[in-house]
């Protein structure tokens, strides 16, 4: 239960971090943010890098920035820095919400957000929002930067499209209407726990007429996603228990549930109908 | 590899300067480095809490981090709590309401519900409930420690008001 032996690197510039990463990204070279993750894994020895950087000194990296293309939240806010609303924008109460739902307070109070993404756990709320909300990663490295979209982010159980030389420096949550109703629903067995089927539902009516729908699954598939499929029964409809019923049926045939021998996959199935139904709901009593 | 790198910790509000590899969690630099064995080990993979410290105030699990990430933090641990052997009111708790059995997860307990209870100190019940989840007892179960919470909340809130 000890980590193997590392070399351990503590910059206080970002551009110092991502050189570490260039000259060391052969040997297996790790970012160490939070590290509650990376550290279990480490001491599971299910990881052993070995050079660790890092990013807790780099003050660059402490950021949350409204811009004209959102919300920049910086490698090094942690779960728990948005416990109370870090905007007025209906993201604010959004990202509060899911935040509860994330580990336990020790947990929150050290992981961080991009932690989380570039982890890419199945089951982390983090990447959950940022694929239904169509997220944007800043990733850096010594030779460049540029920008993933979370679509093309995230490519499998713990497995994202960045590489070895790279580092996740932020990332960009897209800004709410004011009109959006969202709802967040999470099934586990004790609290805590990674979820076996979460949805974060985001919807705007006109009229009670839904115009604009969002519906995210994690949890049951090797990444979080949005379900098309069940969007596109409420589009033009009305926002009642009868069309959510109906998303919810549609969502839980439109997910290719993991195989796991505790969680049969119709077990699974019955979760995202359940997750996805009580998500739309909670939006739809959030636009009340 | 065996390289040794210096750290200074401060616990308790007491320096400790001291040389470990950098794979060195915090939890055992407390333990073997600093000869606070207070706080105690469990799972070793940040499921447990029974590593729980305060880390400038806030509760942390301590095999979650490595020794040379924490200098220049203000660390403390269970022995910060009784004065000159005198039970501090929330260990007091503790006592009163049979909130432990064999006092393995209680150093981790005590420091989360310091640190918790600092920031939120009208806690509600509901938030209790929630914040224990955090920690794991195999012995007197939760029922007795959310009592000795909302009685340690009770003694806090006259104190300060």
């Amino acid at each position: 239960m000890k980590p193997a032996r590392f070399e351990y690197h503590a910059p206080t510039e970002l551009d110092d971090s991502l050189k570490l990463l260039a000259e060391h990204a052969q040997d297996e070279c790790r970012i160490l943010a939070g590290g509650q993750s990376l550290v279990p894994m480490m001491a599971l020895r299910l990881a052993f890098p070995e050079h660790l950087v890092d990013i807790n000194r780099i003050d660059a990296l402490n950021i949350i920035e409204e811009r004209s293309e959102g919300l920049y939240v910086g490698a090094l806010k942690r779960h728990d820095d948005f416990a109370a609303p870090v905007t007025v924008n209906p993201l604010g109460a959004l990202l509060a919400t899911v935040q509860q739902n994330i580990a336990h307070y020790p947990i929150r109070k050290r992981g961080t957000m991009c932690g989380s993404l570039a982890h890419a756990d199945p089951a982390s709320e983090w990447c959950l929002v940022a694929a239904t909300l169509g997220g944007h990663m800043d990733i850096r490295s010594a030779a460049g930067e540029r920008t993933l979209a979370a679509e093309d982010f995230f490519a499998g159980v713990m497995t994202t499209n960045i590489e070895a030389v790279e580092m996740l420096a932020g990332v960009t949550l897209p800004l709410l209407s004011e009109d959006t109703g969202f709802g967040f629903y999470e099934f586990n067995r004790r609290a805590g726990d990674f979820g076996m089927a979460i949805c974060l539902a985001v919807v705007r009516c006109e009229n009670q007429v839904v115009t604009e729908a969002r519906i995210g699954v994690g949890g049951a598939e090797p990444h979080p996603r949005r379900l098309n499929d069940a969007e596109a029964v409420l589009l033009g409809r009305r926002f009642e228990p009868s069309t959510i019923a109906e998303a919810a049926e549609v969502a839980s045939r439109a997910i290719d549930p993991f195989e796991d021998p505790e969680v049969p996959t119709d077990y699974r199935r019955d979760l995202v109908a359940t997750a996805v139904k009580r998500a739309l709901l909670q939006a739809a009593a959030s636009m009340i | 590899m065996t390289r040794k790198i210096d750290v200074a910790l401060n616990v308790n509000g007491r320096n400790h300067t001291i040389q470990v590899e950098a794979r060195k969690t915090l939890v055992d630099a407390i333990r073997e480095d600093c000869g606070l064995t207070g706080t105690n080990i469990g799972c070793e993979h940040g499921v447990c809490g029974t590593c729980t410290i305060l880390l400038d105030g806030e509760p942390v699990r301590s095999c979650l981090m490595f020794a040379v990430q924490a200098g220049g933090a203000r660390i403390e641990t269970v022995e910060s709590l009784a004065v000159d052997g005198t039970l501090n009111d929330l260990q007091q708790c503790f006592v009163d309401n049979h909130a432990l059995q064999c006092g393995y997860c209680t150093p981790g307990f005590l420091m989360l519900i310091t640190g918790a209870l600092e920031k939120n100190p009208d806690i509600s019940d509901d938030e209790i409930i929630d914040l224990l989840s955090s920690n794991l007892c195999r012995c007197t179960g939760y029922r007795n420690i959310v009592t000795a919470v909302q009685e340690y909340r009770s003694v806090r809130q006259s104190k300060a008001g």
